[in-house]
């Protein structure tokens, strides 16, 4: 008997081909979406558009709706004191009760950041199609799911439909091998990729992370790299489901059970990229080449290792030149430039790229039993009700208390500076969030981003250190 | 969606910078709005106006020897976050074309699903179309989205941009993907009924 050969294909290829509802020639392909988050800063006007329509909600109990982004971090159980964010808020759970969707909104037990809960309730699965109205849905993609971030126009596309019409991305594999050095971790590796690939390096790739490193990474950790890949411009990021991926989904509240378990581990299981399967672009990274990192300028990709220096000006080609220096005005520093030993002013440990359990450990473990330093503020916001009371559980918020930290409910918060918690003009902020914009951390605020444990030894010393000193 | 795109003959906004982010292009403390309207008052806010409001001179919306419904933008513009309300910004501020040499994809999806047109050229025709509206501010440029070609009228040097069928028939004929979409609602069903796990 002859097997008939197969062509080798990658994780997203599987997954990609078992979603298209309908592909033709000269048409995008309709992409059958399995589950959809929202949240209120880019839904109201996609549910205006099925009212205007007179359209229902094609699949309520596929969209699952969290406030985040414009929510207060302070007194959550009182009412928003901003007249609009207020509204904005309302606004989603009155649409959520108009079209029946699951709303985990403030004061209940699951809210929180819209790409920490999904995970966290077993409502991200692998092999699954994603999307949410924010660019960072590609951290769902750490589970081995095509998960991806999409506009109103889209969010309304799928409430109405539950698919997408989507041109099919090219692939790249960035694999990643070798230990990790002490001190070193997955936003520093990430950190480090964007800054070889640069802000549009990416674009137009759907990119699967693998290599031994990455294997060796727990899902939090890959869920960080995941989390940056829109950095890049790459449509999305994912890593083949695992053990690591059965271990921590088993037992979540919307994981399957029993028998179903069984079936969805195995399907899952098989989606590893096949040997032998193509993809456009191939990377690789030499982990321990990698140090601790750090950005300076005003987009992710202008980062470097902590020991290393700000480019001179002669090493930046003309073209990007006028940006170069735009960004060093605006963070005021100057080619050459060390930052180690640099004064801070704010430190923030949250976002949807750090503010997981294992982020708050990471963070704990190095200030328990020390103070931060005299002239700055901390803010650290737990990335869900669930991880703040986890922290509890464990103890972290009386180490974060005694360091002097504040530690505030959970939220987008300074991450993107839409509700109060925002960094003053011309203030420096070390962040452990994902975009260093002019402005994102509020209004000519200057932001270094870093990881959990940089963030961590800049708390403690008001300046900007090389965390493997510390260790 | 209703407006039909055709040609547009306009004069054009330079905005060489590279790496434009939809941070600057509409600020997330104006996203708090739930309607599509308005937010041209607040496209490229925190360069354009000051911390009190005034009007930042040297900033090109400021410049009034440049207006038009084209924008020049340098590569990679509209990276960054999926706001649709940086789409919306520059749609409610007056333009209908955005020309760069390399768009980020959210911002390209998003712009077309509001019939704003990424017009993506190379490096060197967006230099030359820089360069020209330099030398004369309201030098016009003709974006023919049937012939997919754009042109500097003045010495009629042209290019021709891609678009991808679907989404030009969208902008010619004034559709939209719902429309697209909800005509296959059988076919979403009959997929749904049919997959294993």
């Amino acid at each position: 008997m002859t097997s008939t050969p197969k062509t080798p294909k990658t994780t997203f290829d599987k997954i990609w081909n078992a979603h298209i509802a309908q592909s033709k020639p000269g048409f995008p392909d309709v992409l059958y979406i399995d589950t959809h988050f929202i949240h209120e800063v880019t839904s109201p006007q996609a549910f205006q558009t099925l009212k205007d329509r007179g359209l229902e909600v094609a699949r309520p109990q596929q969209t699952v709706a969290t406030a985040d982004h414009n929510v207060p971090t302070l007194n959550q159980h009182l009412p928003i004191q901003d007249a609009l964010s207020r509204f904005q808020v309302e606004t989603l759970i009155r649409n959520c009760e108009e079209f029946g969707l699951e709303l985990y909104g403030l004061g209940h037990p699951n809210q929180g950041i819209v790409h920490v809960i999904g995970p966290e309730l077993g409502i991200t699965q692998p092999g699954s199609t994603i999307v949410c109205g924010d660019s960072h849905t590609s951290t769902h993609g750490a589970f081995g799911a095509i998960a991806f971030g999409i506009g109103t126009s889209e969010v309304g596309h799928v409430l109405a439909t539950q698919s997408l019409l989507q041109y099919r991305p090219k692939t790249m594999k960035i694999e990643i091998n070798g230990p990790l050095s002490p001190g070193v971790s997955s936003k520093d590796i990430i950190l480090y990729i964007i800054s070889r690939l640069g802000v549009s390096g990416g674009t137009g790739y759907f990119v699967e992370y693998a290599g031994d490193t990455i294997e060796a990474l727990s899902m939090e950790a890959r869920m960080t790299i995941c989390n940056m890949s829109i950095e890049m411009g790459a449509r999305g990021g994912l890593i083949a489901p695992d053990q690591h991926t059965l271990d921590y989904l088993q037992g979540r509240d919307f994981s399957p059970q029993g028998e179903d378990w069984e079936k969805a581990s195995t399907y899952w299981l098989s989606l590893r990229s096949d040997e032998g399967a193509a993809y456009d672009k191939v990377l690789a990274i030499d982990a321990p080449a990698i140090e601790p990192m750090i950005t300076y300028g005003t987009n992710p990709g202008m980062g470097m290792g902590i020991s290393q220096t700000i480019p001179a000006l002669s090493d930046i080609g003309a073209k990007e030149l006028p940006n170069f220096q735009k960004a060093l005005k605006y963070m005021d520093l100057k080619e050459g430039e060390t930052l180690l030993g640099k004064a801070i002013d704010y430190v923030f440990i949250g976002s949807c790229t750090n503010s997981r359990i294992e982020d708050l450990r990471l963070v704990a473990d190095l200030v328990k039993g020390k103070k931060k330093a005299p002239n700055i503020e901390v803010w650290i916001i737990p990335g869900s009700k669930r991880v703040e009371k986890q922290a509890q559980e464990e103890g972290l918020d009386q180490i974060f208390r005694e360091a002097g930290f504040e530690l505030r409910e959970p939220g987008c918060s300074a991450c993107l500076g839409m509700n109060e918690d925002k960094v003053p003009a011309g203030k420096y902020c070390v962040s452990t969030s994902n975009r260093n914009f002019e402005g994102r951390q509020g209004p000519g605020a200057r932001t270094f981003l870093v990881s959990p444990l940089t963030a961590a030894a800049a708390a403690l010393h008001g300046t900007i250190q090389d965390i493997r000193q510390l260790l | 969606m209703s407006s039909h795109f055709s040609i547009i003959e306009s004069s054009a906004v330079p905005l060489p910078m590279e790496n434009v982010d939809t941070d600057q292009i509409i600020p997330a403390r104006f996203l708090k709005a739930v309607s599509r309207e308005n937010f041209g008052e607040n496209l490229f806010r925190d360069w354009r106006f000051d911390k009190s409001g005034n009007p930042i001179a040297d900033f090109v919306l400021n410049d009034g020897r440049y207006s038009g419904e084209i924008l020049l933008a340098g590569k990679n513009f509209g990276c960054g976050s999926s706001r649709e309300h940086a789409a919306w910004a520059l749609k409610d501020y007056g333009f209908k074309v955005v020309v760069s040499s390399f768009f980020a994809d959210i911002f390209k999806n998003n712009a077309l699903n509001n019939h704003l047109l990424p017009v993506q050229v190379s490096d060197d025709f967006l230099d030359s179309l820089l360069q020209a509206v330099q030398n004369q501010k309201d030098t016009p440029i003709k974006v023919d989205l049937e012939n997919q070609t754009i042109q500097l009228l003045s010495t009629g040097a042209q290019e021709s941009f891609e678009i991808n069928a679907y989404k030009k028939m969208c902008l010619l004929q004034g559709l939209d993907d719902l429309d697209y979409l909800l005509a296959l609602t059988p076919e979403i069903q009959e997929f749904e009924e049919k997959r294993v796990l």
